[in-house]
């Protein structure tokens, strides 16, 4: 048992901590949200200069070959910061599907331009009523000669608008919902057919409404085997849960942090709020669930690695129980910090906002609850 | 005991919905929470009831009120909350009204209390401060005599929607060597457009502008406006608390919710069938609505106390504590079910389009997160339900 991180990864920690401090501080995360672009391309640049865009790749396609360790010390460091930038989008997920099924084309066209911070995906799995489901799809790939044409309708596509390529799961066979028939393409965003409709998100985001008409993409846009996706479907996105377990971690930490200090300034009857016993052991109880929350996280993301059934148990116990730590820690925050929590101007609301969105990504607590049950 | 209306209330409830139906302006039906509602959209039902002679049904009939009973009383909420309709704001109605035709003068009433009726004036509440919320009586803001005006000096804060009010009522201090922190506080009438008022609004995290700070700068406000004695505000101030807290509970509101929260989760699907046939959905949904049959009862046994002649008492707390967690869970719920279309912040969607079209996703999942961010507030306001928790302790164990 070995619950330390090794030197390399504690001066990952270290420089990402100074660069989230110093780039994130909150008037520029402020100011960066609310520009016409939403994100800083140049936090981008930094992130690969640094080498974090590079780290879970091998070294023989120019990565620094960590692991899903190294994602969790990341993920935890943006958290604190409640970063924007598409990291699970273009380096968990699409490099993930890479890393795991692409082709060796594949792998020389897209993992330098991710590593390099040139090229930016976002994944294209969620649609209006397949609610938590990866093969409840309504979006086609009929084949077409040696390529695919696809057809359909992605729902709230997190960080679309930025990017350029798009991982999109389509039906290449089967029926709604059946296991088999599922396919992932990597498709260029300027596609023709491929119409976008961008907004901001409530967390401080951009997401978009992706529409697939008739778009034609080539036989070698397919990723893995034709078909037979889901379950590639299903790793890649549980080391994205684990990633945003991670994230969130980071975002409870800042956020009780932050509670606890108000609750020793903010003074009503002459005394400091925290002085109160009630909300004294709520602050405990939000410390312990962060705590929960912390070794929740070590262990999905531990097991990313094990047997499917036992790293799909230990993600869906992460994030069932990070899901309810984030609700529980986000609403106190805010009830503690009284009237100043509800307002923009705090900090402390944009935390409960990001906690809050956590929640309902890649599956909801209920989502995850069943899947464990249905593991047992 | 017995739960039946009798027939002279379902005669009443019948009358009650015809009128609803027939006068409740059409492009208001199911407001929700938009943001695009105009001050006028916010009395254009106030001033419609106002000339029915029903927009403060709980005043004393001389003053303009309807002797209904508390369950009749009960009935009105209830169908409009049927047709969610947008109800007169409570600044006037329910606080300062009840105030003035308690403790006020008679110039002060025939003055204030027409509009209030009418729904004409707008009301704002400056009792809290940036140093003052839940101890309240810490207050600093001041009112110092001179000749035949108080002149007004501090910062309020949190005062929800000043931006539109016409006239405010203000707690201020002035009599700053009091023994204890509640006396020398005085309750004050403030014409919102005297030199010296300035209100800012305060974007609040849903992305919305209710509350506002306001500054009082050498504010020039005759005597005449002093409601009651000097010095004897906190009386009336926490007279006024209690009144604010009866409407709190919202059942009939979040009935209505629910039921909506229901044909959302009929719409929804999982694993292909409707959300709400989820048993683990569906479980959520009837632990709210026997919560919510409890608070129902609860707040109608209070209103029979009040029907026999009991204040609001501090039994009040009750209804504010369960019926703000109701509210929350509900809007909690209401999130979830929409899935991912909770996600996108429509309030930049609209601005882009210039128009209330919203293309992206079901429109009853628009303004779902934006709500339940906004509704954290009803267990922070009114008095915090820590600040219930702490009354309860108090005045109904002893502790
Ligand atoms: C099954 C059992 C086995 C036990 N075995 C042993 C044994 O082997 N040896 C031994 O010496 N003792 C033993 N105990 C005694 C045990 O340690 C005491 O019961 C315990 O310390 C609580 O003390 P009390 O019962 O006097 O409760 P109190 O101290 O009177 O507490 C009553 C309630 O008040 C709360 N409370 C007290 N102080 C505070 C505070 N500051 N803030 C908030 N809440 C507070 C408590 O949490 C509790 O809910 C045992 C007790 C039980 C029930
Ligand atoms: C949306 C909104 C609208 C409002 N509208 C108005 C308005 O129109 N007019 C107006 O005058 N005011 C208004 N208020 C102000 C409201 O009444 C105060 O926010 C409220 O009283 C809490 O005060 P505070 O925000 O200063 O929090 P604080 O008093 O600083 O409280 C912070 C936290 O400490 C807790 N706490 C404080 N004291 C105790 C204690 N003794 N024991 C245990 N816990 C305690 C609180 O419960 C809370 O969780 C509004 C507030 C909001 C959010």
């Amino acid at each position: 048992m070995d619950f330390n991180f090794t030197e390399e990864q504690d001066m990952v920690r270290d420089g990402l901590s100074r660069m989230v401090r110093e780039q994130y501080d909150w008037e520029s995360r402020r100011a960066a949200i609310a520009s016409d672009a939403g994100w800083r391309p140049e936090v981008w640049a930094q992130l690969a200069e640094l080498g974090i865009l590079g780290m879970p790749f091998s070294e023989d396609v120019g990565g620094f070959g960590g692991g899903a360790v190294d994602a969790m010390i990341v993920m935890e460091e943006f958290g604190k910061g409640l970063v924007v930038e598409p990291f699970v989008p273009t380096v968990v997920c699409a490099g993930g599907f890479l890393k795991h099924a692409g082709s060796e084309a594949q792998r020389e066209e897209h993992l330098s331009a991710i590593i390099d911070g040139s090229r930016i995906f976002a994944f294209a799995y969620a649609e209006p009523r397949g609610r938590y489901d990866f093969a409840d799809l309504e979006t086609t790939a009929k084949k077409d000669g040696s390529g695919y044409v696809l057809n359909g309708h992605k729902a709230v596509v997190i960080g679309a608008p930025w990017a350029s390529h798009l991982v999109v799961t389509a039906r290449t066979g089967g029926d709604r919902r059946d296991r088999e028939g599922v396919s992932v393409f990597i498709v260029d965003k300027s596609a023709d057919g491929i119409v976008t409709r961008d907004y901001e998100t409530v967390d401080g985001r951009r997401a978009s409404e992706v529409y697939f008409e008739n778009v034609s993409v080539p036989g070698d846009a397919l990723i893995g085997d034709e078909g037979a996706a889901l379950p590639l479907i299903e790793l890649v996105t549980d080391e994205a849960i684990a990633a945003q377990c991670a994230e969130a971690c980071g975002a409870m930490k800042v956020a009780h942090a932050m509670t606890v200090e108000y609750s020793r300034q903010r003074k009503q009857f002459g005394v400091p709020i925290g002085k109160f016993q009630v909300l004294q052991h709520r602050m405990v109880d939000m410390y312990t669930a962060y705590e929960q929350s912390v070794s929740l996280t070590y262990l999905a993301t531990l097991k990313l690695e094990a047997d499917e059934r036992e790293r799909k148990r230990a993600v869906s116990a992460a994030k069932v129980g990070v899901g309810q730590a984030a609700r529980l820690v986000g609403q106190e925050s805010i009830q503690i910090h009284g009237g100043n929590g509800v307002t923009d101007e705090y900090a402390i609301g944009h935390y409960f906002k990001r906690l809050t969105i956590f929640e309902s990504e890649f599956g909801n607590v209920d989502h995850h609850l069943k899947r464990h049950v249905s593991l047992a | 005991m017995n739960l039946e209306f009798t027939p002279e209330e379902k005669a009443f409830r019948d009358e009650v919905r015809a009128f609803i139906s027939q006068n409740y302006p059409a492009h208001l039906a199911d407001f929700g929470m938009r943001e695009d509602m105009s001050p006028e959209d916010m009395v254009a039902w106030h001033k419609i009831l106002g000339e029915k002679g029903w927009s403060v049904p709980a005043w004393p009939v001389e003053y303009g009120g309807t002797g209904w009973t508390p369950t009749q009383r009960y009935i009105w909420s209830e169908e409009n909350a049927r047709v969610n309709a947008f109800m007169p704001l409570p600044f006037g109605v329910a606080m300062v009204g009840p105030v003035i035709y308690t403790f006020g003068n008679e110039e002060q009433k025939a003055k204030h209390l027409p509009g209030i009726r009418s729904g004409d004036v707008w009301w704002c509440q400056g009792y809290s401060e940036p140093g003052a919320g839940s101890d309240l009586a810490s207050l600093k803001t001041t009112a110092v005599r001179d000749g035949d005006h108080y002149v007004i000096n501090g910062q309020k804060t949190w005062t929800t929607l000043a931006q539109y009010a016409d006239w405010g009522f203000f707690l201020c201090r002035t009599d700053p060597d009091a023994d204890k922190p509640q006396e020398g506080i005085s309750f004050i009438l403030v014409d919102m457009k005297t030199p010296g008022v300035e209100v800012k609004p305060i974007k609040l995290l849903d992305g919305g502008y209710e509350v506002n700070e306001t500054w009082l700068t050498d504010v020039r406000v005759p005597v005449e406006n002093l409601v009651g004695q000097e010095n004897k505000g906190w009386t009336y101030a926490k007279f006024l608390l209690a009144h604010e807290r009866s409407g709190i509970a919202g059942v009939a509101r979040s009935k209505r919710g629910v039921e909506k929260l229901r044909e959302i989760a009929a719409e929804e699907t999982l694993d292909g069938q409707p959300l709400i046939e989820d048993f683990d959905f569906a479980r959520k949904v009837s632990q709210l609505e026997i919560d919510l049959a409890a608070l129902e009862i609860t707040e109608l046994r209070t209103l029979a106390g009040e029907q026999a002649g009991k204040g609001p008492g501090p039994e009040s707390s009750i209804l504010k504590i369960k019926g703000t967690e109701i509210q929350q869970r509900l809007t909690e719920l209401t999130l979830e079910a929409v899935g991912s279309y909770g996600t996108p912040y429509y309030g930049s969607i609209a601005n882009d389009t210039g128009s209330n079209e919203y293309p992206i996703g079901p429109e009853y999942a628009h303004h779902s997160a934006a709500t339940y961010f906004n509704m954290r507030k009803t267990s922070i306001y009114g008095g915090s339900n820590e600040i219930q928790r702490n009354i309860i302790t108090k005045m109904i164990l002893g502790l």
